[in-house]
């Protein structure tokens, strides 16, 4: 399976539409998580010193309140995490644990954040101050570097708990569609088969017959049973008129080639059966033709396809039908820019390109102009192009039905299945017929393009890919 | 020529017998393709008609039992199905030409005289063909140089070709599809007068400037190199 195949995948699409939104909802809810306890641990610290600022105000006398401050900040008490700074209202130390009022700005009512020391290292640590009435200032806080440490600690383990989570969503959505396109890879290559002519071709069933693929599978596969059924009874009445018809027409001119050989002297009689034999002669062609043209729609003549040029394909049909067009006077241009290799029927092809030459020449007026056209590359071109009336753009599909002759070829010989058949030779073979104005006009231009030249034969019909630069 | 028709189809059979025979042949008929095996291993024919579709052997199994002891009498094969993977079937088989119904007797006939080898046999004897020679025509088929009554003949590749195919079968009718596809290797039915236009030219260069013309039209059926 090709990457570029698997990433234009809608079911790729899909997964990876779903991983974002999951993506996005899980870090919202990690998010939250770490907000509501980073808020609770810290209200819980806040809450603390609180406390102890409530404890603290009920000491009404300045001896009592140091000695109370000193006896709280023995860091071999049971409370080591507190902090305390009495200072008298010159700023000079009373009591406490802290050395000196740390380097930020301090607000009653508010809560700051610093280092216990000078030193990067030391513990973090949370304060407020309290003004006295003698003008003096009282600072509490707590050493909050456990709680900080445990936020921090919080915040890696969400971030990588997500970005695990991530990655293994990404692999799961990764093998989720790499499977699913299997699945139905494997049925488009079997609908690749079948539309190349294999009737026989079935989608594989994989589970034990129970997912919704296999069941897609199995209604699939009895509709082609069915198709295939009805191909099959199709080809066998086509045999079978073939074979009932084709005994008939051969007794009845035998009988007229017998009667002819009788040689009458009556000469209305002789043209009589002359002519007779002619219009058999017709619709034994055109008899013919239909069914070439009905066995070519099947598909069924693949088993002749070999590799071939193009080109060297127009010499030969330019070769076979320059003295009809010499006669004339119609210039039968060859202008080949091959080689173009394609793998293809070169019977049809011949056929094919011998009917747009006849028809080119056919309607093209005397001392006008024919051109055969090859190009290699890419899409390998081949293009018939004639200086006669042209063909109405309206009218254009038209000329490609079977038995239709338009309005301008009445009185010319021909049954109307020339063209057909070249649009039953391009299905076949996977080319775009196009017909259109000659430039310049007047004149029709009719072009068939080959689809890109694979490497590999037998994967042909798969997704077309049109290299970015022609080789 | 002795001939063997192997055909199911009564009335088909009694025409074909009747008008190769008119035409000098001498035939036998079978109408089932047990009995066309053992009239073909019994005696020796100098060719052998065969219709694809048999009761009780078909065709192409009439041939492959033929082929396999050794008869290689040449085989004409008839068939209802014209596609080209049928006609592959049926040379793979071992027969040696194969012609589609309905066809034209002048066709079955002219196809038929091609196949008998012993007309078939050139003079040269076995050594490999460097020179076909007809009346006053010359073909030089290493130096790919034609001359009549001594005269150069400057003809194009496809040209000598088809005359190549002409001298090759001297005195015997080719239609025109049997020229599409001994020249061009083409096995379909060319729809106007382009094997005529081609025969034309041919004719130009030939005939023109020599007495007797020696590309013959054979009304109804094709050309034939004959002299007078």
């Amino acid at each position: 399976m090709r990457a570029r195949h698997l990433l234009r995948s809608s079911t790729l699409q899909f997964t990876t539409v779903y991983l974002l939104v999951f993506a996005l909802s899980a870090a919202g809810l990690l998010y939250f998580v770490y907000v509501q306890s980073r808020d609770f641990m810290r209200e819980q610290t806040l809450e603390t010193i609180g406390a102890e600022i409530t404890g603290l105000r009920e000491q009404r006398s300045m001896p009592g309140l140091i000695e109370v401050v000193d006896r709280r900040s023995d860091r071999r008490g049971p409370d080591r995490d507190s902090i305390y700074l009495l200072l008298d209202p010159l700023g000079r130390k009373l009591a406490g644990n802290l050395a000196h009022m740390p380097d930020v700005p301090f607000a009653p009512d508010h809560y700051s954040d610093f280092r216990l020391t000078d030193d990067p290292a030391s513990p973090r640590a949370i304060a407020t101050v309290l003004p006295l009435i003698n003008g003096g200032l009282l600072l509490v806080g707590r050493i909050v570097e456990e709680r900080v440490r445990l936020e921090e600690r919080l915040a890696t383990i969400i971030l990588q708990g997500g970005g695990i989570m991530l990655l293994v969503a990404l692999v799961a959505s990764f093998l989720l569609s790499r499977w699913t396109l299997s699945r139905l890879e494997a049925m488009n290559r079997t609908a690749r088969k079948i539309m190349a002519g294999d009737y026989t071709q079935r989608i594989e069933m994989r589970g034990g017959g129970g997912d919704e693929f296999d069941e897609l599978a199995a209604n699939l596969n009895a509709m082609l049973g069915r198709i295939e059924r009805l191909l099959n009874g199709m080809r066998e009445v086509t045999d079978n008129i073939a074979h009932d018809l084709r005994t008939p027409l051969t007794r009845m001119r035998m009988r007229l080639e017998m009667a002819q050989q009788e040689g009458h002297d009556d000469p209305q009689v002789r043209h009589l059966i002359e002519t007779t034999i002619a219009e058999a002669e017709a619709l034994i062609q055109t008899f013919n033709a239909l069914l070439g043209i009905a066995r070519a729609n099947a598909g069924e003549r693949r088993a002749e396809m070999e590799q071939l040029d193009v080109c060297s394909l127009t010499g030969e049909v330019h070769e076979l039908y320059e003295p009809l067009a010499d006669e004339k006077s119609i210039v039968l241009e060859l202008d080949q820019l091959g080689p173009a290799s394609i793998v293809g029927s070169r019977q049809l092809l011949a056929q094919a390109l011998g009917n747009l030459v006849d028809n080119a020449i056919k309607y093209t007026p005397h001392g006008g102009r024919v051109v055969i056209r090859c190009e290699g590359g890419a899409r390998p071109i081949i293009e018939v192009r004639d200086s006669g009336p042209g063909i109405p753009a309206g009218l254009r599909d038209k000329a490609l039905e079977r038995f239709v002759r338009l309005e301008t070829e009445r009185g010319t010989p021909g049954n109307g299945l020339g063209l057909s058949l070249v649009a039953a030779v391009a299905r076949l073979h996977d080319a775009d017929l196009r017909l259109e104005d000659a430039q310049p006009p007047p004149g029709l231009r009719v072009v068939l393009t080959f689809p890109p030249v694979d490497p590999a034969p037998p994967e042909r019909g798969g997704p077309i890919e049109i290299p970015a630069t022609p080789s | 020529m002795k001939l063997l028709i192997i055909e199911d189809d009564k009335p088909t059979a009694a025409f074909l017998r009747k008008g190769l025979q008119e035409a000098g042949h001498n035939v036998d008929v079978a109408h089932d393709g047990k009995t066309g095996l053992l009239m073909a291993a019994g005696e020796t024919f100098d060719a052998i008609v065969a219709d694809r579709m048999l009761p009780n052997l078909d065709g192409l199994a009439v041939i492959r039992t033929l082929r396999s002891t050794g008869n290689l009498t040449p085989v004409l094969v008839l068939s209802a199905l014209g596609e080209v993977d049928d006609r592959v079937a049926g040379l793979k088989a071992g027969g040696d030409d194969y012609l589609v119904k309905p066809y034209a007797f002048s066709e079955l006939l002219a196809r038929l005289e091609a196949l008998d080898r012993r007309s078939g046999q050139r003079p040269s004897g076995g050594d490999v063909e460097t020179r076909l020679v007809y009346a006053d025509l010359e073909m030089d088929l290493i130096a790919r140089k034609v001359t009549r009554r001594g005269i150069t003949i400057d003809l194009k590749p496809r040209e000598f070709r088809l005359l190549e195919v002409m001298l090759r079968n001297a005195e015997r009718v080719m239609t025109r599809t049997m020229l599409l596809e001994k020249v061009w290797n083409y096995h379909f039915d060319p729809q106007t007068n382009l094997i005529d236009v081609h025969i034309s030219r041919l004719r130009q260069k030939i005939d023109k400037d020599f007495e007797p013309p020696l590309i013959q039209t054979v009304r109804g059926a094709g050309y034939s190199l004959r002299a007078g």
